[in-house]
């Protein structure tokens, strides 16, 4: 199918307005007499609050209101960015207060400060004295499990949760096995770093209502989440969200905005801004959970997989958050990749006294697929077999039904992604160049392959909405309630609609503001979903409004609707092409005609009862250098079957940034803290070591373009998948050129010399 | 936040000086990019800032008429990063600068503040310790010349006294003529980083490879940068050979005192200077093969 912008490098809608600074962010929007609020943070990563002397806090001039546990609601509720849920079995994991009495992590929220300026904030926190009673401090799940363990929160064990799956025999599955593979792999805490911290400003408007503008992936969410945190009526909150400056899940999770509406309410409804410093963004956001597995594979002498089974800790931290469905989602992502007769994943997701992990961009999947993809490579070497043959040989096909959620692949690209990646990086040229390496430096060539949803169904409820208004001119607005965080779902949303309707993008206007008191309902920017379920929407709308013109036509010309087309700002005739008569001319008239006049509107929701698999992988080539152990990535392509591309340049822009956040993962990247104490110890940007520019190398992205059936356009999803093989691959790529293998994250130039020097590599 | 309780600005250097003696407890701030960073940590209580910013007499570099390069201490990374001097005269202490920050950084940091703030990782330090650079200091009360290698007391401790300001870095002649120098700055990132390890050499290279006032110096490896004498000694009048490169790499270990850190254990950073000692002399060395020397 030939289409006009769908599939053009469309410069992004707000483009300009960023590069010239004019893009308005949270921080933007100040009120006169904003007042500033700060947190009081615990430096006990587990102790009782016993006593808050505030007096001396409360007396600073400039000083308007200290709140502690006391002066809070008493109502556990949950962060995680979900949609609520009718079922109460299937809701999220209430655990938190909005300032605690109980400290969980170092960086806990114990107290906070409402000032007429940051600096007599900070002043006042220095004057607020609290009393801790210290407990055993929890960092190691391990730990944590211990039967004798202190209790992190009111529970039977410090277990969140257990919940994985199980299909076929494995025991006769591992019994036909001609090899059975074992390995362990583990990963690193590691921080979204998202450009803009975590900031909202609240305050209580004329009618008494609690309007919240904030960062957020999911505006509407946290309306009902800060109602739930105070026990007010969910339409009592006016959530805004304005541009935003990154989130890749961190902002999928209501971290600040209960504690700004909290403080609002403190000083009479005044404004109030909290900010976030990077520092505390590093703590007392979200990070990505570390997992440790222990998987066990049965394969034939071919290379076939008969059964696997997976076990796995997840380290959640202090708080649930998304804790509970990230090692469950992960999990379930992982089924659509290899065909099997027989799996196992038995998670376990433990509290201890950590920063909180959250959802991160994959959610749960760079953690499985770097082990099970490094785990692919050590038997692809046992077996002799190279890893693009082991791989292929068991890769699911169109078609595939998932054991467990009945879900099918309606269409898989993975073969053709690596058969494409192959060719790239001139996989087997290069395999045969570097067989026989001597020398300081070795060259070593790795891949990794994933599978990924589109959205969360059947898990999650999938509902997106849209309206459109048709101007006097011609021209469009579209409004979205799903959310622009950078990832450009505003441009590929205007795409859409103006390839419904026969316009150019710049006749769309896309409005990129949520308000959710007049935004359509959307649950936001997460799970890669919305330009496949939030497109349904959009694409609904266009279509509904387009109807809405031609009928408009059919009444003005007496030329039946179903004749007609728009296209190129024209009302067209659909046989010929030939032109009618202008869009404009029309939109005037169903704004002025004297008896006709109606101005033509569409406002919809897509419930999407489906979800398509997207694929890809990941190919690398590394040098490394065995006296220092640095790993200098010198090439690395990711090929996507992702559907069809909307906008290639914003696809490739996708693959960039993920693949780069991949590379931080493989190699540098690690929240550290301290074993004992729980305390983060390198919470800035200077110790904590996400790659530069210089450090990325050309990024190759590419995409084989199967439509889905069932994504508006074709598409699938994009989002995530970038990030989830790259640090995989480079594993690969490594024991490629050393023939060591790292089986932890990361590899970090003074552990990789550590190993390689305890293998004897280098003396 | 910044806790700024009172910010003064220079109008010229004997001001300056004048208003230090008057003002103890004031706050030299070139650059800032240390001082700010201090500050914002809460490392620093509130301040009263004394800006040096203005002195045009304090910035720039320059050859005196006895041959010495003169560097003023305001001159910034991004300025001796571009010097075409220093591009011919020193071109490692080039290297130096745009191992520093990111272009950001380096408009606006100064070489008088990456000294002074007395940090083990100021990526000037090294090379400046290489090129026996002197310290001109000066007070109220007069001017005093300290080499650099006698200015660090210990880890961020400098001996610069109350009132004091740097005016200039010197190198002198015989420092430089001749010398063929590198560094290495071992970072887990190619910018925007703190060094794991740094390295400087310089040397000059006679007939026959013979090598030839070796200087060897370290930063981040003992509490303050320093140079190794040992490796330095041992390197004279030998041809520069593999083996002998390793030796004064293993030699130059001996004037290291790593400590173990979460950033990296004292065993790896040792392992760096033996490897990475003989890299940076092997470097020298080979553009001691072509480039001219004024
Ligand atoms: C993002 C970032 C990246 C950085 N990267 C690097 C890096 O890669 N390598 C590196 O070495 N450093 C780095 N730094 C540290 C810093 O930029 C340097 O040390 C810089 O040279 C300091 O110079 P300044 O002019 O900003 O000093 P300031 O902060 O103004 O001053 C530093 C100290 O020196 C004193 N001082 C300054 N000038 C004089 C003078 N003339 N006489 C007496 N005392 C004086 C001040 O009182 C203060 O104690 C980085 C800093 C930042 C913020």
């Amino acid at each position: 199918m030939a289409y006009n912008t769908v599939g053009q490098r469309e410069i992004r809608v707000d483009a300009v307005a960023k590069v010239t600074g004019k893009a308005k962010y949270t921080a933007d929007f100040r009120e006169r007499d904003m007042l500033v609020g700060k947190i009081l943070r615990s430096p006990y990563a587990h102790a009782w609050v016993r006593q808050i002397h505030s007096e001396q806090a409360r007396a600073l001039p400039g000083v308007e209101a200290v709140l502690t546990y006391a002066d809070v609601p008493h109502l556990k509720f949950s962060t995680a960015g979900h949609p609520y849920s009718l079922d109460p079995g299937h809701r999220d994991k209430e655990d938190r207060l909005i300032l605690t009495d109980k400290a969980r992590f170092v960086g806990d929220a114990v107290a906070a400060v409402v000032a007429e300026s940051e600096l007599i904030a900070e002043k006042a926190l220095q004057l607020i004295e609290v009393e801790y009673e210290p407990l055993e401090v929890l960092t190691s799940p391990e730990a944590a499990m211990r039967e004798d363990a202190p209790l992190i929160h009111e529970a039977k064990r410090n277990i969140l949760s257990t919940f994985g799956y199980e299909f076929g025999d494995l025991d006769q599955a591992f019994a036909e096995a001609d090899r059975i593979f074992e390995g362990e792999y583990q990963t690193s805490v590691v921080q979204h770093c998202q450009l803009e911290n975590q900031i909202a400003t609240a305050q209580v408007d004329e009618n008494g209502r609690i309007v919240i503008t904030t960062s957020t992936q999911i505006p509407h969410i946290v309306r009902r989440i800060v109602a739930q945190a105070l026990g007010i009526p969910w339409g009592k909150v006016r959530v805004l969200k304005p541009c935003i400056g990154g989130g890749f899940g961190n902002k999928q999770d209501v971290c600040v905005e209960p504690l700004a509406a909290a403080m609002t309410l403190a000083v009479g409804g005044r404004p109030v801004r909290l900010e976030l410093s990077r520092e505390e963004c590093m703590i007392d956001t979200r990070t990505r959970h570390a997992i440790k597995y222990r998987i066990k594979t049965g394969v034939k002498r071919d290379g076939k997989i008969t059964g696997i089974r997976i076990e796995a800790i997840s380290n959640t931290g202090a708080y649930a958050s998304h804790g509970h469905s990230i090692a469950s989602s992960g999990g379930g992502k992982f089924r659509y990749l290899y065909q099997v007769d027989a799996l196992k994943y038995e998670p376990v997701t433990v509290y201890t006294n950590l920063p909180v992990a959250g959802a991160m961009r994959g959610y749960g999947t760079p953690q499985i697929f770097y082990a099970f993809e490094c785990h692919m490579e050590d038997i692809a070497r046992g077996l002799g077999l190279d890893p693009i043959a082991l791989h292929k040989m068991n890769f699911v096909e169109t078609g595939f039904v998932d054991p467990i959620g009945k879900n099918k692949v309606l269409s898989c690209g993975i073969r053709e992604c690596v058969d494409k990646g192959r060719e790239m990086i001139k996989w087997d040229q290069k395999k045969k160049l570097y067989k026989n390496q001597s020398g300081d430096k070795r060259r070593g060539l790795g891949m990794a392959c994933f599978s990924y949803q589109s959205g969360t169904h059947p898990v999650n409820l999938e509902i997106a909405g849209a309206r459109i208004v048709l101007n006097q001119d011609g021209s469009v607005q579209l409004q979205v309630g799903a959310t622009e965080i950078g990832q450009g779902s505003d441009t590929v949303f205007g795409q859409m609609a103006a390839e419904v309707l026969g316009l150019p993008l710049a006749m769309v206007h896309v409005i990129s503001t949520q308000d959710t008191d007049v935004s359509p309902f959307d649950t936001g920017a997460y799970a890669s979903r919305q330009t496949y379920i939030s497109g349904m929407a959009v694409k609904k709308a266009a279509e509904e409004v387009k109807a809405k013109i031609l009928d408009f036509v059919w009444g003005m010309t007496d030329t039946p609707a179903g004749m007609l087309d728009l296209k190129g700002q024209n009302v067209v005739y659909k046989h010929s092409g030939e032109v009618l008569m202008p869009l404009a001319e029309v939109a005037l008239q169903t704004y002025y005609d004297p008896v006709f006049a109606h101005p033509i509107t569409s406002d919809t929701s897509s419930n999407a009862r489906v979800n398509a698999m997207s694929y890809g992988v990941t190919f690398a080539e590394v040098e490394v250098d065995l006296k220092t152990g640095k790993v200098e990535v010198l090439e690395i392509y990711n090929v996507h079957d992702s559907g069809r591309i909307i906008n290639p340049q914003l696809a490739e822009g996708q693959v960039h940034g993920g693949v780069s956040m991949g590379i931080g993962y493989a190699l540098s990247e690690q929240l550290l803290y301290d074993e004992k104490t729980g305390r983060v110890l390198n919470n800035n940007l200077l110790d904590y070591k996400l790659p530069t520019i210089m450090d990325t190398p050309e990024i190759g992205a590419a995409f084989v373009e199967l439509d889905d059936p069932t994504g508006p356009f074709g598409v699938k999803s994009l989002g995530e998948p970038p990030a989830i093989t790259p640090a995989p691959a480079i594993r690969n790529a490594v024991l490629d050129a050393t023939g060591v293998a790292f089986n932890r994250l990361p590899m970090n130039p003074q552990r990789v010399f550590e190993k390689l020097r305890e293998s004897g590599i280098v003396g | 936040m910044f806790n700024i309780a009172k910010y003064d600005e220079a109008g010229s250097l004997d001001e300056a000086l004048a208003f230090l003696s008057g003002h103890p407890a004031a706050k030299v701030i070139a650059g800032g990019t240390d001082v700010l960073i201090k500050m914002q940590n809460g490392k620093m209580g509130e301040a009263e800032l004394f800006s040096i910013r203005g002195l045009a007499e304090l910035t720039g570099i320059k050859r005196t008429a006895d041959g010495a390069i003169f560097l003023g201490p305001l001159t910034t990374f991004a300025q001796i990063a571009g010097d075409p001097l220093l591009q011919k005269a020193i071109p490692v202490l080039i290297q130096a600068a745009v191992s520093m920050g990111g272009p950001q950084i380096r408009n606006i940091a100064t070489i008088g503040g990456n000294i002074c703030n007395g940090a083990v990782s100021a990526d000037s330090a090294p090379t400046l310790l290489a090129l026996n650079a002197e310290l001109r200091l000066q007070s109220a009360g007069g001017e005093r010349k300290v080499p650099l290698r006698e200015f660090y007391l210990g880890p961020g401790k400098v001996d610069l006294r109350p009132g004091e300001l740097l005016i200039g870095i010197i190198v002198r002649p015989q420092d430089y003529l001749g010398y063929h120098g590198h560094y290495i700055k071992f970072a887990m990132r190619k910018a925007m980083d703190i060094a794991t390890l740094g390295v400087s050499v310089l040397c000059r290279v006679e007939a026959g490879g013979v090598l030839s006032g070796v200087r060897i110096a370290l930063g981040v490896a003992a509490p303050t940068p320093v140079r190794c004498p040992e490796a330095e000694a041992f390197a004279e009048g030998k041809t520069g050979s593999d083996e002998t490169l390793e030796e004064i790499g293993k030699l130059a270990v001996r004037s290291a005192k790593a400590r173990t850190s979460w950033r990296a254990s004292k065993e790896y950073r040792e392992h760096l200077v033996a490897e990475l000692v003989p890299r940076a002399l092997k470097e020298a060395m080979r553009t001691a093969g072509g480039e001219e020397h004024v």
